[in-house]
């Protein structure tokens, strides 16, 4: 049975293109265009879904994208919003939360318990003895969510999209093109949005009866689509607004961030249900939605309806129901005095009753609660809420247009910070002062009358551009209200409640009445107590008559009770649209294809790719037989590794070397030019940030090294403290503009000589030298280290020439037997050499001295960062210090593992290992741990406590452990 | 159907009394003065009763009970720090919590799920091996997984990360657990004020009157108050309270924001917390999931939501689960925590004779309510810090004896 009517002026579908899907198993005719409530409607169907928590079967409400109940899925997405959703040809789709389909759904009978579901319930129940809660939550948890979850659904790759513009306008309605109009008039660029997929705002459904109004709204479209400072994007909301006009857009096809200058907020009114018995019945829905049905979809609501309202609106809706054959049985107006006397002549003239001072008390459920096939009227008391059931009158029905009041749409104007007031004349909360960027017109701001609202966008615009600094006049604006738009209590008391006033979690007045007993009466409390507000629709059609319920239980004005915090977002985001393309960039060195093509096993470090070691094709090797290979080649001939990862920051200027000696704990006043030392960072607490090497290029210059980890951080404080300190030096991190490599073992010096013009004898460059000249015929920088080996020379040189200079090594290593090493052979060499790893054997409370690095404090320096830290420090005693160890010769027990811990005689924790490593030159496990600090001496013995709760004995050794060897 | 339900089916007259009177207007003086309406204020009320017999005691709200950090947390309960004196504290809690719906006489929907910290690089795992050695020293359940029991506690979640930041293992954290945050503050509001503790609402604190560096009374929009005794116990606006009595902490206000999604059907049956991908879920019993990050770089005293955080969440949630891209956010928020430079509480005495501190909480405040209370109020009634919060004392920031936590307390909440 179709209830499509004859094609409406300016209806959304289009009947061109017919198309096929399916619900609950039943094929449905819609039309393009269509949204799937209303293809559904348009074919009968009226059950669209259960509810939350007493699965009472639900229709449409609010047809606005919040009829959080009609929430439907098919098979691939879920929660999908049938009341905006567009239908699709061949579309399968079911009611989400049901068992056994939305008629059958075998959970109904939970809506006969709920006289025993008291408000919070939960709270009060399932928990004694407590070991029964399990059983009680796995139930409660099973009955909980709505949509189940596709776990194959696709990832979104959705592009992020920046813009930016004078004025952005949220809400493309009459007061909103009326603005962009305005401004764009005046040469600013508009961004205009809206949800909808047609801009004009209630124009298109609640005038849209009236021709005049029909008239305004063309000319308004036509001004608008041929205004070329206007930007359109529709079936788009805002949502949400953030620091310094950031607004981000939501599309179907993803997010544009728009930053805007000036904001305009013109997002309308929500229409707010009358609470009464029986409200939430499939065919009882607001007028607004009724009216959509009508204008936009072609649909007729109902066959024989009832109207129930508080303002002019309700006859509005009344006469668009009449005019599409719609038997209008009655307008009940809750208000004593009703309406004016023309519109309420206009409804009498369709021979529609019009019942004044009265009210529905009850909608009476047809066959199973799937519909509605009376209401109840009886007499109401505005001030008591109460019907007179004596005087109670049956209207046979099968459907309820429900037009009681408004709710402001704005939640972006709270987000920014505005101060909103409650105004008696409306009844309606407005904003009584706004950042001085954001401004509010239209029914947002309290205005209604279709001319006003014009003349409001206009005076926003225009105040909005003296903001921008434009100088333009401002007009006030007048409106002449017959009646306040909304009704200030349109709650109707009833003793056997369902009288819901929050659909998306069966919220009833009771439930506000008994929080409020049990001490939840602020609205803060109450929200949280009765969850009203919390689901999915974010208390779009609720919020405002809770905060109505408890004025009146609190005997406090609106005003009083405040409204609760609007958050982001307006409406429901996907997470892919937030998350966007997700960028997880990486960085290579210059020399990273060569790893790869030689079989190196590369891995993340921070944000590098680097080679962990190599298996080269066609060998067969462990991961630890390639790691000690490499290690022995540095031991023995010659190994070399990409340290391009390195931080690398030139610190010039006439301060460069006074920066230094402030910003490390050594001394570079007196360090000579082709001299280097270490560079250690310590924080304001002592703790140990870094270590690098620092040398001297010239006298205002200096070309400093940091932890590959470290180099942002680095790099960043130093800026922080140049600009603190206010001294003259200036910085520029070379870290990804110099490749750098070290060659190391002692063949190292026979290999780099043949490669340079520089001397590189012992005698010319002895350890910690740094020089400049040619290696292999680029310009470099030249080191001698000592880090994994006594013979090394690091060698900086421009990033495109990296892979040049590392082939020109390899090559002239080959007769030496050099090899590639990666960064775990580096951590075994540097463990023989007994050097710790900052940040691996050290952690955020390690001081130097606790870790044998007195040597680089220089205490006697005026300042440096940490040193006031240090000084107290140094006057207590140490409970814990770093040591190098050895497991004893020959052991094959359980081997420990880093982070195992050390464990005293009493059974304390006394230490734990930072690094532990076999070494097969050395033959020995070998490794750092902390302990305390008498046991660092050599050959002290300690217990570690390995994964499985085993002790292995370990010997405090002095390192470099190549003594080892000797006994 | 519990029984217990049925009076409210059955009788005429609501059957269930106020959980808290409404207390309007503070009394002359006050045994001892709580600032702060949150759990942590309230559970000390609640001791203070229970445990010591001082009953004689306001605590003060600006706002509504528990509308600061108490409602704004992911709700997790956990024990598996990194220090000795950490893992004993909050393992004290843990065990409180467990009891703590029945002695409260509330269900706080306390929910033992079990707690992943997801490694994706060496490093954090030797980090997971340190937490799970003193974990297991001090006899706290907690060890080192590899993927495929991660694997069989949420099959749902791709192990490779999309690729991005593939998952070598994790600290598995037995007791770890959720609970409804709000309930835990009501609760203790409710007991406090049956034995006679009076709580004030909408009541601001604007100044504390301290004479020759003691404690003589407060200040508030409600008219002075005498008192001996004054606790502060309100996390993000700590330094506008220790202001007023002259104290100084090193304590800095970050924001912190997390996030919920709509409700889906109950899938995920472990909290989830990932260092690398600044990420941690779990999903309550609503349906919802709850999501947070680490905390915000910057240093702000505002509850305002930024776009940042949600748009860096949930790239990471959908590396862990991609197919949540067209499930969808419904509401972030923002909280305002309270670090300390060791990333442990200050709990304690003060220099100011009367003034106790209970502060520092960061984002780690939630799980510690009851043991916090419990042991803030033992040091008011004695004037003397219980041995197990000594390691939390203000003085060690002069002393350097810092209790590290920053390893554990990172994104771990």
């Amino acid at each position: 049975m179709s209830s499509r009517i004859a094609k409406k002026r300016g209806e959304w579908i289009n009947r061109d293109k017919p198309l096929t899907f399916e619900y609950e198993g039943q094929q449905v005719q819609g039309y393009e265009g269509d949204t799937i409530s209303s293809a559904l409607w348009a074919n009968g169907v009226k059950v669209l879904g259960r509810s939350f928590k007493y699965h009472r079967a639900r229709g449409i409400l609010s047809f606005a994208n919040h009829d959080v109940n009609a929430l439907m899925t098919d098979g691939e997405d879920t929660n999908i919003r049938a009341d905006v959703w567009p239908v699709s040809n061949g579309m399968k789709l079911e009611a989400v939360n049901t068992d056994g389909g939305v008629i059958k759904d075998k959970n109904k009978y939970i809506d006969y318990l709920s006289p025993f579901l008291p408000v919070g319930f939960y709270y009060k129940t399932f928990y004694k003895p407590k070991r029964m809660f399990p059983f009680w939550e796995d139930k409660i948890r099973k009955a909980a969510g709505l949509g189940k979850v596709n776990f194959n659904y696709p990832r979104h790759i959705k592009p992020k999209r920046y813009a930016h513009c004078d004025v952005l306008i949220i809400g493309a309605g009459a007061s909103g093109l009326s603005a962009a109009l305005e401004a764009a008039e005046q040469g600013f660029s508009v961004i205009l949005v809206d949800e909808n997929r047609q801009i004009g705002g209630s124009l298109t459904y609640d005038l849209a009866g009236d021709p005049a109004a029909t008239d305004t709204l063309s000319t308004l479209q036509a001004a608008v689509e041929s205004q070329a400072n206007i930007r359109v994007i529709i079936d788009a909301y805002a949502g949400g607004y953030y620091g310094d006009n950031l607004v981000p857009i939501v599309e179907k096809s993803g997010i544009t961030k728009v930053r805007a200058q000036t904001v305009i907020v013109a997002a309308g009114v929500f229409e707010q249900p009358p609470v009464f018995r029986y409200n939430d019945l499939p065919g009882v829905m607001l007028g607004s939605a009724a009216q959509r049905l009508v204008h936009r979809y072609a649909v007729k609501p109902f066959n024989k309806g009832v109207v129930v309202t508080a303002n002019d609106h309700g006859y509005r809706t009344a006469l668009d129901l009449a005019s599409v054959g719609v038997e209008v049985v009655a307008v009940i107006d809750m208000r004593r005095d009703g309406a004016a006397q023309d519109i309420t002549q206009k409804v009498k003239d369709k021979g529609i009753a019009v019942h004044k001072g009265s009210c529905i008390y009850e909608a009476v459920a047809a066959g199973d609660k799937l519909g509605v096939k009376e209401v109840v009227v009886c007499p109401y008391d505005e001030t008591t809420a109460e019907a007179d059931t004596s005087r109670s009158v049956r209207l046979a029905c099968d459907g309820v247009a429900m037009s009681a009041g408004w709710a402001p749409a704005a939640a972006l104007l709270y987000q920014a910070g505005t101060k909103m007031r409650y105004d008696d004349s409306i009844q309606q909360f407005v904003p009584a002062q706004l950042p001085e960027s954001v401004f509010a017109a239209g029914k947002v701001n309290g205005v209604f009358e279709l001319k006003a609202r014009m003349q409001d966008g206009r005076r926003a615009a225009a105040e909005a551009m003296n903001y921008m600094g434009k100088v333009v006049a401002v007009d006030s604006v007048k409106q002449s209200l017959s009646s306040s738009p909304s009704h200030p209590y349109p709650i109707v008391n009833h003793p056997k409640g369902k009288n819901f006033v929050d659909f998306d979690e069966d919220i009833q007045v009771k439930d506000f009445i008994n929080a409020a007993k049990e001490g939840f009466d602020n609205i803060e409390l109450m929200k949280r107590f009765t969850t009203v507000g919390m689901g999915p629709s974010q208390g779009k059609h609720s919020n405002m008559n809770a905060i109505r319920i408890l004025a009146r239980i609190r005997q406090l004005p609106v005003e009083k009770i405040g409204t609760t915090t609007a958050r982001p977002f307006f409406h429901p985001t996907p997470i892919g649209h937030l998350g966007g393309r997700g960028f997880h960039p990486h960085r290579y060195t210059a020399m990273h294809q060569w790893h790869v093509d030689n079989g190196g096993e590369m891995f993340e470090a921070g944000i590098w790719m680097r080679p962990g070691f190599y298996t080269p094709a066609g060998v067969k090797l462990s991961a630890a037989d390639a790691v000690q290979q490499e290690a022995l080649a540095v031991r023995e001939k010659v190994g070399m590794i990409d340290g391009s990862t390195l931080g690398k920051i030139e610190v010039f200027g006439p301060d460069a070397a006074a920066f230094l000696e402030r910003f490390y704990t050594g001394k570079f006043a007196g360090q000579k030019v082709g001299e280097s030392r270490i560079a250690m960072l310590l924080d304001e607490a002592g703790v140990m940030l870094d270590d690098g090497i620092a040398v001297r290029m010239a006298d205002d210059q200096f070309y400093v090294s940091t932890n590959s980890s470290n180099a942002a951080t680095v790099y960043r404080e130093m800026q922080r403290n140049v600009q603190l300190w206010k001294m003259q030096v200036t910085l520029v991190n070379l870290t990804g503009a110099m490749a750098a490599m070290t060659v190391a073992g002692p063949a190292s010096r026979s290999v780099v000589e043949q490669l340079t013009d520089i001397d590189v004898s012992a005698a010319a460059m002895p350890d910690g030298a740094f020089r400049t000249g040619k290696v292999a015929g680029v310009d470099a920088r030249l080191m001698r280290v000592s880090f994994v080996s006594d013979l090394a020379f690091e060698i900086h040189v421009p990033y495109k020439a990296g892979l040049h200079v590392w082939n020109a090594v390899m090559e002239a290593g080959k007769a030496f037997g050099i090899r590639p090493f990666g960064t775990d052979a580096q951590r075994l060499l540097r463990l023989e050499m007994g050097h710790h790893l900052i940040s691996h054997d050290t952690d955020g409370l390690t001081n130097p001295f606790e870790a044998h690095s007195d040597s680089l404090v220089a205490m006697d320096k005026p300042f440096f960062i940490g040193q006031r830290s240090l000084k107290i420090l140094a006057k207590k005693p140490l409970n814990k210090k770093l040591t190098t160890f050895v497991l004893d010769q020959g052991f094959n027990g359980e081997l420990p593992n880093e982070c195992n811990l050390v464990i005293d005689s009493a059974n304390n924790i006394s230490g734990r290992v930072t690094s532990i490593s076999y070494s097969r030159y050395l033959n020995r496990h070998i490794g750092f741990a902390f302990v305390p600090p008498e046991q660092t001496n050599d050959g002290a013995r300690f217990q570690i406590r390995t994964d499985s709760g085993a002790m292995v004995s370990a010997t405090a050794c002095n390192a470099p452990f190549f003594h080892l060897l000797e006994s | 159907m519990p029984l217990g339900l049925l009076k409210y089916g059955l009788s005429r007259e609501y059957p269930a009394p106020r959980y808290f009177r409404d207390c309007t207007q503070p009394k002359k003086s006050y045994d001892a003065v709580i600032i702060g309406g949150g759990g942590h204020g309230l559970a000390a009320a609640y001791y203070l009763a229970k445990d010591f017999g001082i009953t004689n005691v306001a605590v003060l709200e600006k706002g509504y009970i528990g509308g600061g950090n108490t409602g704004r947390n992911t709700t997790i309960v956990r024990s598996n720090y990194l220090t000795p004196e950490g893992v004993n504290f909050y393992d004290a809690s843990v065990k409180m919590y467990e009891d703590l719906s029945e002695e409260l006489d509330l269900n706080l929907f306390y929910s033992t799920r079990g707690h992943f910290t997801l490694a994706h690089t060496e490093s954090a795992m030797r980090t997971m091996r340190w937490r799970a050695e003193v974990n297991k020293h001090v006899g706290v359940e907690s060890y080192v997984v590899g993927p495929d029991e991660i694997s069989k506690a949420c099959p749902q979640l791709d192990i490779q990360c999309s690729g991005q930041a593939p998952i070598l293992g994790a600290l598995y954290h037995a007791p770890g657990s959720v609970a409804r945050h709000d309930a835990v503050a009501w609760g203790y509001a409710k007991e406090a004020d049956r034995m006679g503790v009076e709580i004030f609402q909408m009541t601001e604190v604007t100044g504390i009157d301290v004479k020759s560096g003691k404690v003589v009374g407060v200040n508030t929009n409600k008219g002075y108050i005498e008192t001996n005794r004054v606790l502060s116990a309100v996390a993000g606006f700590t330094p506008r309270i220790t202001d007023m009595v002259d104290v100084e902490t090193p304590i800095v206000i970050h924001p912190l924001q997390a996030c919920v999604s709509e409700p889906m059907k109950p899938w995920l049956d472990t909290i989830l917390v990932s260092g690398s991908l600044h990420v941690y879920v779990s999903q309550s019993s609503r349906g919802e999931l709850v999501m947070g990050s680490s905390l915000d770089p910057y240093e702000v005293h505002s509850t305002r939501s930024s776009l940042d955080f949600v748009e860096g969440l949930t790239t990471h949630i959908t590396d862990m689960f991609p197919f949540l891209s067209n499930v969808k956010v419904v509401r972030q928020w923002a909280g305002m925590a309270d670090i300390t430079p060791d990333f442990a509480p200050i709990m304690g005495k003060t220099p100011v004779e009367g003034f106790y501190l209970d502060a520092g909480w960061g984002t780690w405040g939630f799980k510690a309510t009851p043991i916090s209370g419990k042991t803030m109020a033992e040091t008011i009634a004695r004037d003397m810090a219980p041995d197990l919060i000594k390691p939390f004392r203000l003085s060690r920031f002069e002393d350097y004896e810092l209790t590290g936590e920053k390893g554990a307390a990172s994104v771990g909440h």
